[in-house]
């Protein structure tokens, strides 16, 4: 006996109010928004820290140990922020989408049960680390730093993979509306996941490090520590360039898979209105879904094709292909694309910059690159945000890709309008709460950490 | 395999109870505690609290993890029905977690500390309530897949005497838990005594709660008498749980810190076993159609395999590192 033998009385009805599919949509996004940016530091920092807690051990300078422990309690509050809102979206799939999570929970849900187990690893670790300073052997106590960065790592990826199986469903046969020949080794394993897990995870670590280099940046700027931010700018900015430096190359493999699975999210992507062979690669312009054109772009002919498919006189689909119901919302796909790759081109030449400056002595000097940090601060961050709204949005209006609908998954409970707001509230105010805690945090640094020099 | 899946489940339901309502119980403690000791209680409870609390409230997820996995329908069912509950529980589980970190971790001590103080008790008495509350729902039979209207289908299954009153008696055993750890955590003999009294009320009111959850039961038709009476599993484990409870009231003064601990969770233990054995393997109690089942609304074979074998191979790497994790603070404080 199984899933399938169940009374059809338990089916549970469709919920057709328009309003309260938006409202369901916008809690989940709003929920996925905020908690890949907890997630994200959550599990690069650890690694930063890693990094810093070594060089204490290597050389003994007490600047590092500071380090350390000033990112550890970063850690600690993203970590349990991203640990909330984690445990919020594990209850959410099923509040919001009980009739998708009914049957997709048993095709994807192995990599949760990984993730889960992932998870505690690092809550242990990180008990071990945050609390054992000077109680446990220093060595052993350097390790369960890094095996919250390693396990961390591993949950993000889980996930991912969880996330790319909706886009690329795969360990199961649809068979007359049944999922049957269920396979979830299979279904984790799905064409999708390692392209959109490496996508992801550099795209944590660019963001992350740029935030946290940039908040280092402007405190030496300001000639607060310099010795203290200057160390903890050189290890998160040089993680941010390596990172940044090899997304490019994630993004080409991203763009390919995506053209071969999902060619109505590339149409979206590239607002790219009708089929055509050497089709151009559309930059920036004002997508028009009334005419199917893009005004005020720039054109790069064959380019599209080249990206896509490797080849510049390549047919390219275009959304003249697709039934006009299954068209995902052109506009704000290309916009967000558009923001993402921008974001991306921007951080690559900072990059490299940065890479110049360090050949060259006396780069702390150069105030403008330490100011080009700063302002990179957000950025990452807003181009994770935007390669999410690529990915959903660009699915739309598939739940699971090809096989059930967003509108079909939705709760019959009607008054989730009323949930939205709970949780735009709830979110706000936490959000809020975490930057004013930051802000107390680095504001603190002069009187915790640095006794031993004065700088101002 | 699909044994395995189930007692993990129900070990993870269990180790939720007692870790993280030991968790919830030493904010419960907080919020009675006079203001002259309150900041005494507070260093304990952290002291106590803090390296595992993180470690603690990941049995609610692996527990969530499993039924959604495993049990989907059971999952989607509870999330349907008693979506206002689960929002409102959600909502104490944030407050509360943020606010226990938040008052760590500011680095400036000032009046914002009254505010994460005030919200964290708050919510340490708020989650377990409704913890308590959605646990009295599944099993209360007011749960109806075929309700017409919005007050049958989605308040009814848990705004009502018995659910409630469900949720006043979790809320009791959590601070009654809490007590009893916290004794053993004592930094001075006054600590120690206002502990033990507070231990000791705590028991004394899950007591009383214990029969309001009867009378209401009987008041709303739920055969909880019948459940827990009319079977040998069932009434053993009353007998036990009670047994240990005189046990306790009388070992707390000079008993050993850990066979008191251990009163106390074989007591717990004892009254989950006596609400879930009777009706096992029915999971969610409905009103109307066949009860959800664990043993026959479960997902498909390869499935229950997978995950069996995942929650096998994560314990393997798990309790270890978590049981180092408790002997290494307990065996630290020990020394100092």
């Amino acid at each position: 006996m199984g899933i399938q033998d169940v009374p059809a009385v338990y089916t549970f009805e469709a919920n057709t109010c328009m309003d309260d599919l938006l409202a369901a949509r916008l809690q989940m996004a709003l929920s996925l928004g905020f908690h890949i940016v907890y997630a994200c530091i959550g599990m690069v920092m650890p690694f930063f820290m890693a990094v810093s807690h070594l060089r204490w051990l290597r050389t003994d300078r007490d600047v590092y140990k500071n380090v350390t422990k000033a990112w550890s309690k970063g850690v600690a509050i993203f970590f349990a922020t991203g640990a909330v809102s984690g445990t919020m979206l594990s209850f959410e799939l099923g509040l919001l989408w009980p009739r998708f999570m009914v049957h997709a929970g048993p095709i994807f849900g192995m990599p949760f049960s990984l993730e889960g187990t992932a998870f505690f690893i690092e809550a242990i670790a990180l008990g071990f680390f945050l609390y054992g300073w000077e109680r446990l052997n220093k060595w052993f106590h350097w390790f369960t730093g890094v095996v919250v960065g390693v396990s961390g790592l591993a949950s993000g990826i889980l996930v991912v993979s969880a996330n790319a199986w909706m886009n690329s469903p795969a360990g199961f046969d649809y068979i007359n509306g049944e999922y049957v020949n269920i396979d979830p080794i299979q279904a984790m394993f799905n064409d999708a996941w390692f392209t959109q897990a490496l996508h992801m995870c550099l795209a944590a670590f660019v963001a992350t490090g740029f935030a946290v280099a940039g908040v280092h940046a402007l405190m030496i700027l300001r000639g607060r520590n310099v010795s203290f931010h200057t160390e903890a700018f050189k290890i998160a900015a040089l993680f941010a360039v390596v990172a940044a430096i090899m997304q490019p190359v994630s993004g080409d493999i991203s763009a390919k898979d995506v053209a071969r699975r999902q060619p109505a999210k590339l149409a979206a992507m590239e607002a790219h209105f009708h089929t055509s062979p050497r089709a151009p690669l559309i930059v920036g312009g004002i997508p028009d879904a009334e005419n199917k054109e893009v005004k005020y772009a720039v054109e790069i002919p064959g380019m599209l094709s080249f990206l896509a498919h490797g080849n510049f006189e390549a047919e390219v689909t275009g959304l003249d292909q697709i039934p006009d119901d299954l068209e995902p919302p052109v506009a704000v796909v290309h916009y967000a694309f558009q923001v993402m790759v921008g974001i991306g081109v921007l951080l690559l030449g900072l990059s490299v910059l940065f890479l110049v400056s360090l050949r060259k002595s006396k780069w702390r000097s150069r105030k403008w690159l330490l100011r080009l940090f700063v302002i990179s601060i957000p950025l990452g961050f807003i181009a994770i945000q935007a390669g999410w709204i690529v990915t959903e949005v660009g699915r739309q209006p598939w739940i699971i890709q090809g096989i059930m609908k967003t509108r079909d998954a939705l709760t019959p409970m009607p008054g989730i309008v009323w949930s939205f707001v709970i949780f735009t509230f709830v979110y706000v105010t936490l959000s809020a709460m975490a930057v004013f805690l930051l802000y107390r945090q680095i504001r603190m640094v002069p009187v915790v950490y640095d006794q031993e020099e004065n700088f101002s | 395999m699909l044994i395995v899946v189930i007692i993990f489940l129900w070990l993870s339901i269990l180790l939720y109870f007692l870790l993280g309502g030991a968790d919830f119980g030493a904010g419960i403690i907080e919020l009675f505690t006079s203001d002259k000791r309150v900041s005494r209680t507070r260093h304990t409870l952290y002291h106590a609290i803090g390296p595992v609390w993180e470690a603690n409230h990941m049995w609610l997820i692996i527990a969530i993890v499993i039924l959604f996995v495993g049990f989907p329908l059971i999952y989607s069912t509870l999330s349907i029905h008693l979506h206002i509950p689960l929002l409102l529980m959600l909502m104490g589980i944030i407050a509360r977690g943020t606010a226990f970190v938040f008052r760590h971790y500011d680095a400036v001590r000032d009046s914002m500390q009254e505010v994460y103080n005030k919200v964290f008790v708050w919510s340490s008495f708020i989650t377990p309530l409704f913890l308590g509350i959605i646990a009295g729902a599944t099993v209360s039979g007011r749960i109806d897949p075929e309700a017409k209207d919005f007050v049958d289908a989605y308040i009814g299954p848990w705004l009502n005497p018995f659910a409630i009153s469900v949720g006043l008696f979790t809320v009791a055993l959590c601070g009654f838990l809490a007590a009893v750890y916290l004794v053993g955590e004592a930094e001075d003999e006054g600590d120690r005594k206002s502990f033990i009294r507070k231990a000791r009320n705590a028991n004394l009111i899950a007591v009383a709660l214990g029969f309001l959850v009867f009378w209401a039961a009987d008041a709303e038709g739920v055969p909880l008498v019948r459940w827990v009476f009319d079977d040998n599993v069932g009434l053993i484990s009353v007998v036990a749980a009670t047994g240990s409870l005189i046990f306790l009231w009388f070992l707390i003064e000079r008993g050993d810190k850990w066979l008191i601990r251990a009163l106390v969770g074989f007591q717990v233990t004892m009254i989950l076993l006596a609400i879930s054995y009777e009706h096992f393997p029915d999971f969610v109690l409905l009103r109307a159609g066949e009860n959800l089942s664990l043993t026959k609304h479960f997902a498909p074979d390869a499935t229950i395999s997978a995950l069996g074998i995942a929650l096998l191979v994560g314990s393997v790497f798990i309790l270890p590192f978590l049981f180092y994790l408790f002997y290494s603070f307990q065996r630290v404080d020990a020394r100092k």
